[in-house]
């Protein structure tokens, strides 16, 4: 396969505000097609970031290159890029159709075309019963609909979301996921969406940016972010993680109460300087088999049931907080246990991320 | 919301029920009842039941009267809801904790004496007056131009003394107003101009509407300004009505002028009401028809 071409590349982009840096140097690209997720905990720049790519903020520093041309100066009714807003911001005096047509009437088209394409868009999003609705009669889902079909009519080369799915309540929310999947390889679009969620990165991105203070953390497919990431914030920020804290020795680590962990240690963490093991609830075994690296034993505290799997909190001597194992709802029905049951846990070094502290 | 039994909210509502009583609708049926009666030969009233005030006010003389109030509480209208709107604008625009302070500073005006403020304007106006020597400053020097005892000056007067209820009415619904509708109106496309006439105006009408009608009805049956700053030859409406009652002593005709300019007023306001209403019922069959 040939290497993706790069669309949008964010070369340095920084935004002060006042004495406030809300974005400091990030550099970063984005491929044609590809679905990208801007993720960080709230203050983190993503929103800003956004913003300067959709045109309602200036850098102080830095280019913002859409096929190789320098548009972080032009307005933002002058770039093939649309914003698809978090509060959705539908025109409330005009009609689904009204909304939809507006941009491509901006473009002045004609009108057989305008609404030739306003059908087509209002088809894919399931919305053609609507089309004459205010936005007031419409649900959070339908509103969310609109707010996409809106943007896509455009014809965008990339398309950017803020929160998409933050006011949709929980359920709606999986199924808007894999529904905005969907109709990202039908349009054939570049997708940039902004979340605060990890999970929904996770689920939706074919490449995702953590962002921490205005920087840059992480950049890489949603797989090698969670299963190697690039620090103890990422490890942390995204998904679950077990963190036992020590001094860093040649083959892992040395928890303050003198226990060790096995694993590969970064390079660039000399021995004995404050580092942090961490390993993933699902890659802890209960009952291991004699050849795991790192074994312990401990009692199980509680028991949180979720349907596909178990959750275990297990008091151990490895480390303060108590360990989280996740047990498959299948092997949980092959060997039960309890809460107060003393169990055994293992884990193999190769599961064993080594950070510094 | 806390819910209150009939009795306690009628008990409640009773003061400001017995005020409009007493001082408005007894008021107005007492004039109403006067203009169905004959002057007395003596300046006082016959009581004897006669039509011929109301056929007098469709006299093309006092007619001519109406049409012109019509004209300048409409000219004053459109001007303030201009300058008001463009106002509005700019303090809705303004960083929130300073939109307290330039509101402050339109509404500070109405702090002092109606009368003062429009003397305040023969001052300007007069032709010793500020604009005047301003003018002579400048180097003019011809004939001072007459600008007081002028209808412009009528409708200068009106603009500056209820511009403050435009600022307020439409200020309302432009800092109400979710800022990322414009912003969406940009990433569509839209330049600046055209989201305003597309999503910005469309959405701040009732605010101007409100505004508009406030200037206009009180600008109609204004007499203080059109007789200080249009001079004792300048008659709108309410001069006429002040005549009538005072110099003429034709009460019974002064009622019907009355009447008739309440009913002008009355038929401005059910015009807004409607429209208002008519919107805010669009809205809430839309709220009905998304929860059910």
């Amino acid at each position: 396969m040939s290497e993706p071409r790069t669309l949008l590349a964010i070369d340095h982009v920084s935004k002060n505000f006042g004495r406030v840096t809300a974005v400091d140097g990030i550099s970063l690209d984005i491929r044609e097609n590809e679905f990208f997720a801007l993720l960080g905990p709230s203050g983190c720049g993503k929103t800003t970031l956004l913003r300067m790519l959709a045109g309602f903020e200036t850098p102080s520093d830095g280019r913002i290159l859409l096929d190789g041309n320098d548009i972080a100066r032009t307005p933002p009714n002058k770039r093939p890029v649309n914003l698809m807003f978090q509060s959705y911001a539908l025109f409330p005096h005009m009609s689904v159709r009204a909304n939809v047509s507006y941009g491509l009437e901006m473009e002045r088209l004609p009108s057989a075309e305008i609404r030739s394409r306003v059908d087509a868009i209002l088809a894919t999003t399931e919305l053609v019963p609507f089309a004459d609705r205010k936005p007031e009669q419409l649900s959070g889902g339908q509103k969310q609909r609109v707010a996409l079909a809106r943007a896509l009519v455009k014809r965008p080369r990339l398309l950017l979301l803020d929160e998409p799915l933050g006011a949709l309540d929980k359920k709606l929310r999986g199924a808007m996921q894999l529904e905005l999947k969907r109709l990202q390889h039908e349009v054939g679009i570049t997708f940039v969406i902004v979340t605060h969620d990890q999970e929904e990165s996770l689920v939706m991105a074919d490449r995702m940016a953590v962002l921490r203070d205005g920087k840059l953390l992480q950049c890489d497919t949603p797989h090698a972010v969670y299963e190697h990431p690039a620090d103890r914030f990422v490890a942390d920020f995204i998904g679950v993680m077990n963190f036992v804290s020590g001094k860093a020795s040649p083959d892992g680590v040395v928890a303050v109460n003198g226990a060790r962990i096995a694993g590969r240690v970064p390079t660039a963490l000399t021995p004995g300087a404050s580092a942090v093991a961490s390993v993933r609830p699902e890659r802890v075994r209960l009952f291991p088999e004699a050849e795991s690296a790192n074994r312990t034993t401990g009692v199980v505290e509680a028991l949180a049931y979720q349907g596909l799997d178990l959750q275990l909190h297990v008091r151990t001597p490895r480390s303060p907080k108590p360990f989280l194992v996740r047990v498959t709802a299948d092997a949980a029905d092959r060997r039960p246990v309890a809460s107060g049951d003393h169990v055994e846990l293992g884990w193999d070094a190769a599961d064993v991320r080594i950070f510094a502290e | 919301m806390r819910s209150f039994t009939p009795s306690r909210s009628s008990l409640l509502m009773a003061p400001a029920l017995v005020w409009l009583i007493a001082l408005m609708v007894v008021p107005c049926v007492l004039v109403l009842a006067l203009a169905f009666f004959r002057r007395g030969i003596y300046g006082g009233i016959d009581y004897t039941f006669t039509l011929e005030n109301f056929g007098l006010v469709f006299d093309p003389l006092y007619a001519g009267i109406f049409l012109k109030s019509a004209r300048i509480a409409g000219t004053a209208t459109l001007i303030a809801v201009v300058i008001g709107y463009a106002a509005a604008y700019a303090i809705a625009a303004a960083p929130r904790r300073w939109q307290s302070v330039f509101l402050f500073f339109a509404v500070l005006p109405f702090w002092s004496n109606y009368l003062i403020r429009t003397y305040a304007w023969i001052v300007l106006l007069n032709r010793q007056g500020l604009i005047t020597q301003l003018l002579r400053w400048l180097g003019y020097t011809g004939e001072p131009p007459s600008m007081l005892y002028t209808e412009g000056a009528v409708i200068a007067g009106l603009v500056y003394n209820y511009l403050p209820f435009v600022i307020l009415a439409c200020y309302a619904p432009l800092s109400r107003l979710n800022p990322e509708l414009a912003e969406a109106s940009r990433d569509l496309g839209a330049s600046a101009m055209t989201t305003f006439r597309r999503v910005i105006l469309p959405l701040t009408v009732p605010g101007i509407a409100a505004g508009a009608v406030f200037v206009f009805v009180l600008s109609i049956g204004n007499f203080v300004t059109p007789a200080l700053l249009g001079g004792g030859r300048f008659q709108m409406i309410g001069n006429l009505v002040y005549d009538q009652f005072l110099t003429a002593n034709d009460w019974p005709f002064g009622a019907a002028l009355a009447m008739a300019l309440i009913a002008i007023m009355l038929l401005v306001l059910t015009a807004q009401a409607i429209a208002a209403n008519r919107a805010s019922g669009r809205v809430e069959a839309a709220e009905g028809n998304a929860n059910g």
